[in-house]
């Protein structure tokens, strides 16, 4: 139900993005292009800067340097009305699915088409109805937040993200702390609108299975830069590859944190990490960084 | 014997009345912003005949407003004993009533004179 007709070239455009929070910085000079219709899965560790990432995305951040652009327009030069109009044409499925508990499932679904349109309430409630069956919670529509599970939240928020027909869809984590099944239902709805609908996916997650499930893309974030980009298959056979085969030191990472291994250079950076130094305060700066 | 009316603006192209039948060839884009002629000529297309016909040939792209537009006037073709039968969808636009599970709940015919066999 997306029109995309007018659109052409990256649908998303990051360049240069940076953000420091105090002493640390999060985002280091990210580039990334997102094309349209893809799905586009940005992973990397706890702490990497892919959620930072997702705030630029998405407008509740703004950059120390370098600019976000959708739909071919910088955000940061967009008024606020342009900004309200550019914020209607994508959606967020939120960690938590972030519905409103006083609402029911139905009504947090409704939320957005009765803000944003000035459709009649028969023909919100007919929407409400197809958003909520399209993921499966139909007949859970006069519940409230708390009476349905963690995965079923997170589907209603999904819901609620495709409520207007969304171009792009950014997901935060989607399938985590979700039981395999559901995981897989999440997995499958964000192909199923990508491909069916045409939508443009921006999936952040440290899912390893999910990512290899979904992706059209990858981006692979490690202290706020981007280590690599490439397709799934290109990191399908980085995970795949024989160790002695790989000699590059950032693909020796990638290729760890894509199997997950105990030993490598992840581990390795955390052992040569200046615990001592810190510890024993003989690095003033770190002792004044925090304190700030 | 047909009446038809054709119009060169909005989303409804021509009206054939034939018999007990009305034909609506629809046109463009079935958005937010012409549901509500969608919604009129429908139900004034079902006040004339027992069967209409949605020829969507030339539809682009509709969207969820479109597709619960389309499902309230099937609503009223029901309450009305009447059958509302569609026509002609491209690919994209039947993708979205086949994502929707609507694909079955409407009589969907691939071309207009199939509608009318």
């Amino acid at each position: 139900m997306i029109n995309t007709s007018e659109t052409t070239g990256p649908l998303i455009r990051i360049c240069g993005l940076a953000k420091t929070f105090g002493c640390q910085t999060v985002l280091d000079g990210v580039n990334l292009d997102v094309n349209q219709g893809e799905i586009m899965v940005i992973m990397g560790g706890s702490g990497c800067g892919k959620s930072t990432l997702l705030r630029h995305l998405i407008g509740s951040m703004l950059p120390d340097q370098g600019h976000v652009e959708l739909f071919g327009k910088r955000t940061c030069d967009l008024n606020k009305k342009q900004l309200t109009e550019t914020k209607k044409k994508f959606g967020i499925l939120f960690q938590s699915g972030a519905l409103i508990n006083s609402l029911t499932v139905g009504n947090n679904v409704a939320l957005p088409l009765r803000e944003h349109t000035a459709l009649d309430e028969s023909t919100i409630s007919i929407i409400v109805k197809i958003k909520l069956e399209l993921v499966g919670l139909r007949e859970h529509a006069d519940k409230l937040p708390a009476q349905i599970s963690g995965g079923m939240k997170k589907r209603a928020g999904l819901a609620r993200a495709i409520a207007l027909d969304p171009q792009i869809l950014f997901y935060d984590e989607p399938s985590a702390g979700l039981d395999p099944v559901t995981s897989a239902q999440i997995d499958q709805l964000i192909i199923d609108l990508t491909r069916k609908l045409h939508v443009t996916s921006v999936v952040v997650t440290h899912e390893m299975d999910s990512a290899f499930t979904i992706a059209d893309r990858i981006c692979m974030l490690d202290k706020g830069k981007v280590l690599k980009i490439g397709t799934r298959r290109e990191f399908e056979d980085l995970r795949d590859s024989d160790i002695n085969n790989v000699t590059n030191e950032t693909e020796l990472l990638i290729r760890q944190f894509l199997r997950g291994d105990a030993d490598g250079p992840i581990t390795q950076r955390i052992v040569n990490s200046d615990y001592e130094e810190d510890l024993l305060a003989v690095n003033e700066d770190s002792k004044l960084c925090w304190c700030k | 014997m047909s009446i038809i009316t054709t119009n060169n603006n909005g989303i409804v192209k021509s009206q054939t009345i034939t018999g007990n039948t009305t034909i609506l060839e629809l046109t463009g884009e079935i958005e937010m912003n012409c549901v509500m002629q969608l919604r009129e000529a429908v139900m004034e297309a079902m006040q004339e005949s027992k069967i209409v016909v949605l020829n969507m040939t030339e539809v682009k792209f509709m969207d969820s407003s479109g597709l619960a537009t389309m499902v309230e006037t099937l609503q009223q073709s029901k309450r009305q004993d009447k059958q509302l039968k569609i026509a002609g969808l491209n690919q994209r636009v039947k993708s979205i009533f086949e994502i929707s599970r609507l694909e079955t709940v409407f009589d969907i015919y691939d071309t207009e004179k199939e509608a009318l066999a």
